[in-house]
């Protein structure tokens, strides 16, 4: 039967990793604005370049490192 | 103009978005507008991150209304090679802006922005905070967690209730440990907020619901964890997480807040951030912190007077319906005194302070030091009532239980002690108070009333008397929307009509002599006025009537005829020249739709009085509108609404005052409850308890009512949560209380409460006839 608290463990680990997915996503703001991405995630953007893409990725990690 | 930018920059889509996009803008750009974000002192206030390659902003924008909105306001980059990023937070209608400073500016954005219809409002407010919403963020990683332990202690206690295996005893102890350990975060920060409280109650000697909430969370985890260890039982720890997150949960949905709206402005943010300083023959943008006496400012058409100053120069037509209520333009001479919160109609004038912003009179009123005590005198709710007995008898049976079952022996006595602090947990009336008013807040709010939060209802079941502010509160802002229908009158024709009313003191006929600009009357001869049908008279020898159908129709030619239908809202004015019918003038109501019943309903439960900063040239009007037992006061300053309102409240009246402008911002905070009316709600509206779009002034009583009734639907649920209470404690009491039994009892209760509790409000709601 001790198997069981092996995988009692594992099952923790697992939902403890769900929690802090949860954690993480209120962190970063996701829970802050519940209305607006369910709009942009239906807009097109092909005109977007994949440049202005990057670039826009780059200067994103430079607020988190700098912020 | 938009068309053309966006059309340049290949945003064509817009217009296909959505079938009607875009409120067109209102006021062309004035690029002037902006000039004071070239100082840097203010820049570098509205920027949240600044370096020389990169800045964010984040600008709040009332117009942002569909989802086209977003799209246009997310595609910035494209209209300004400058901006890297732009992203909407469109329940906020907040933007915020990444850009390069090296290659546009604040000021660019700004009036790009303006150009599309997006006028940000930076006021002078935004300067001194920004709101914390950190409180909420909390919340939601407390519920997770509490919600994460609860899932998983309830799954590590299933062995223990099913009595499965109970022979391996090693496995009951890991399974002990791994409780112990899920539940040491929900001891010590999901349920730290109600220790706190409950210390703070403690001290301040109030007692609050949440006192017995954390003696019953003590005792649960205290008796829990000893169980554990010492190996005489399994403990209540599933139950314990379980309260936990029904508690959170319930608090999140009693703070509920609506993002969108500003519940604590004051005189700052109907400030401008910026104004137009002269200084030897060169205009200037200043901030307005910076702005000292004896400055010469510009004040242009449509601004707002920041500071108490002295006329020098220009013709000065000033608007003090933000003071006073009083819409008509007042005219000053050079010299004059010009009091702050005031706006210029007509050309620009130039005035000199005469004091700082923070003393002029208008500032004044906030800085009072009536103001600035905690004025809003705390009413008891009912759940602070309720819990301070409770309490009292939760101990005082909790003690007699210890008491009897120590004569048998000391360890008994504290299972009954904590069993009895368990299972009178006041969590079922710690749950129905959030849960009711949360809901009834968001009923509320569909009927476009916003409140601040769950304790406005509950003070709003306690008014006995209503106070109405009358400009923009029970009557419109703008004067009566006058309309012509019928064939297009000549310019000599509306003189003549124009001439012809100038005799009338009518309010219609007053009315109609605004609505024509320029042209001077002309004499009237063989002028008479019919009570109740019209004027007529000879002007340039042409006979003209205006008034009634009826009046009108008595001596006009065979060969016209009037074809226009009658509507009880818009009072019309027939006009006809020569008996000859020209048209109609349509007046809408001064006064807004169901004024009149709006009082016939709440003259029977409420005292009611009408504060008004107008002359009483309407009271005959207003009274026949209301009934007689309604006090009207007219000429009341702000400081004189304000002493009413203490005035009634020393009496033992509680106070609900509805206003809508600066003028009612002094009773608007003195009040039990103070409730500012808008046309759009997006627009300022000075600090109050909440917030009332104009249309839903007519459903007022039947708002008073519901809320009188979702304290009732508390009511009801806490006798139900009662009856759990006594029931659990008959078993707690003797001693027979297992945690299984907990563990089914506690979640049963709960949800019966919050299902009641919810379907009550909602149903109370229905009756009351309010949109659900």
């Amino acid at each position: 039967m001790s198997v069981v608290a092996v995988l009692i463990g594992f099952s923790l680990i697992v939902a403890g990793g769900f929690l802090g997915a949860f954690l993480w996503a209120v962190k970063s703001g996701q829970y802050d604005d519940k209305y607006t991405p369910s709009v942009r995630i239906l807009f097109e953007d092909k005109t977007t370049t994949v440049n202005n893409k990057n670039e826009i990725r780059q200067n994103n990690s430079k607020t988190k490192e700098s912020s | 103009m938009v068309f053309q930018l966006l059309n340049e920059n290949g945003l064509c889509n817009y217009y296909t978005m959505e079938s009607n996009p875009g409120i067109s803008k209102k006021n062309s750009p004035e690029a002037k507008k902006f000039d004071f974000l070239d100082d840097e002192s203010v820049t570098t206030r509205l920027l949240t991150f600044n370096s020389p390659e990169f800045a964010k902003t984040l600008l709040f924008i009332p117009s942002i209304h569909c989802s086209s909105c977003i799209w246009l306001l997310e595609n910035l980059h494209r209209l300004n090679p400058g901006v890297i990023q732009s992203s909407v937070n469109f329940p906020e209608r907040k933007v915020s802006v990444t850009f390069s400073p090296s290659r546009t500016s604040l000021k660019e954005i700004a009036v790009l922005l303006t150009a599309i219809g997006y006028e940000p409002k930076l006021s002078f407010e935004d300067l001194e905070s920004t709101r914390e919403n950190s409180f909420q963020k909390s919340l939601y990683y407390k519920v997770g967690i509490a919600g994460f332990a609860f899932g998983n202690i309830m799954l590590l206690s299933f062995p223990e209730y099913l009595a499965i295996d109970a022979s391996s005893q090693a496995l009951k102890t890991i399974f002990g440990w791994l409780i112990i350990l899920l539940s040491l975060p929900v001891f010590f920060y999901c349920s730290s907020g109600y220790f706190t409280s409950a210390y703070k109650s403690l001290r301040s000697k109030a007692i609050n619901i949440d006192l017995p909430l954390a003696l019953g969370i003590l005792a649960f985890y205290s008796r829990s964890l000893f169980e554990i260890l010492s190996r005489t039982g399994p403990g209540y720890m599933d139950s314990f997480a379980g309260l936990i997150f029904f508690l959170l949960i319930g608090k999140i949905f009693q703070n509920k807040t609506f993002d969108l709206l500003n519940f604590e402005r004051n005189y700052r943010s109907y400030f401008p951030i910026a104004v137009t300083v002269k200084k030897e023959g060169i205009e200037s943008s200043v901030p307005l912190s910076k702005v000292s006496i004896g400055d010469r400012l510009i004040i242009r058409n449509n601004e707002l007077i920041p500071v108490d100053s002295v006329l020098v120069s220009g013709a000065a037509h000033i608007d003090y319906s933000f003071i006073t209520g009083e819409s008509e333009l007042i005219q000053k001479q050079i010299g004059d005194l010009i009091y702050a919160g005031g706006r210029q109609a007509g050309n620009s004038i130039e005035v000199v302070t005469s004091k700082n912003v923070s003393q002029s009179y208008l500032t004044q009123l906030w800085n009072d030091s009536a103001l600035n005590k905690k004025l809003k005198g705390q009413m008891a709710t009912f759940s602070g009532k309720v819990s301070k007995y409770f309490t009292m008898v939760l101990l005082a049976i909790a003690f007699g239980a210890l008491v009897f079952w120590s004569f048998t022996s000391l360890s008994e006595g504290l299972r009954a002690f904590s069993a009895v602090l368990i299972i009178a947990c006041p969590c079922a009336l710690a749950l129905s108070t959030p849960f009711a008013l949360g809901n009834t807040l968001r009923i509320l709010s569909r009927n476009n009333l916003y409140l601040k939060n769950t304790t406005v209802v509950e003070s709003l079941t306690k008014i006995t008397h209503i106070i109405f502010d009358k400009t923009g509160t029970i009557t419109r802002h703008k004067q009566g929307i006058i309309t012509f229908e019928g064939a297009t009158l000549s310019q000599t024709e509306m003189s003549l009509i124009k001439s012809l009313t100038y005799n009338s003191t009518h309010p219609l006929s007053k009315q109609i002599y605004h609505s024509f600009s320029g042209s001077a009357a002309l004499p009237a001869t063989l002028f008479t006025e019919t009570e109740g049908a019209g004027i007529e008279g000879f002007i340039d020898n042409r006979y003209i009537k205006c008034g009634s159908m009826k009046f009108i129709q008595a001596t006009l030619n065979e060969s016209t005829f009037i074809e226009a239908p009658e509507n009880s809202d818009i009072s019309s004015v027939y006009v006809s020249i020569d008996n000859i019918y020209r048209g109609r003038f349509l007046i809408h109501n001064l006064y807004r739709e169901g004024t009149d019943s709006l009082f016939a309903k709440l003259r029977a439960t409420y005292t009611l009085s009408i504060l008004s900063g107008d002359s009483p040239r309407e009271a005959a009007r207003l009274q026949e509108l209301t009934g007689n037992e309604v006090d009207m006061r007219f000429n009341q300053s702000p400081y004189d609404k304000l002493s009413r309102v203490q005035d009634l409240q020393k009496v033992n009246q509680k106070v609900l005052m509805i206003g809508d402008g600066l003028n009612d911002s002094g009773a608007l905070l003195q009040s039990n409850v103070g409730i500012s009316v808008s046309e759009d709600i997006l627009n300022f509206t000075p600090a109050s308890d909440g917030i009332m779009e104009a249309s839903a002034l007519a459903s007022l009583p039947a708002i008073l009512q519901f809320a009188a009734d979702s304290v009732l639907a508390i009511k009801i649920s806490f006798a139900v949560s009662a009856l759990y209470n006594i029931f659990g404690l008959y078993y707690a009491v003797t001693g027979l209380i297992t945690p299984l039994f907990a563990a089914v009892l506690m979640p049963i209760s709960s949800v019966t409460v919050i299902g009641l509790t919810v379907s009550l409000t909602t149903f109370f709601a229905r009756r009351r006839g309010l949109r659900l």
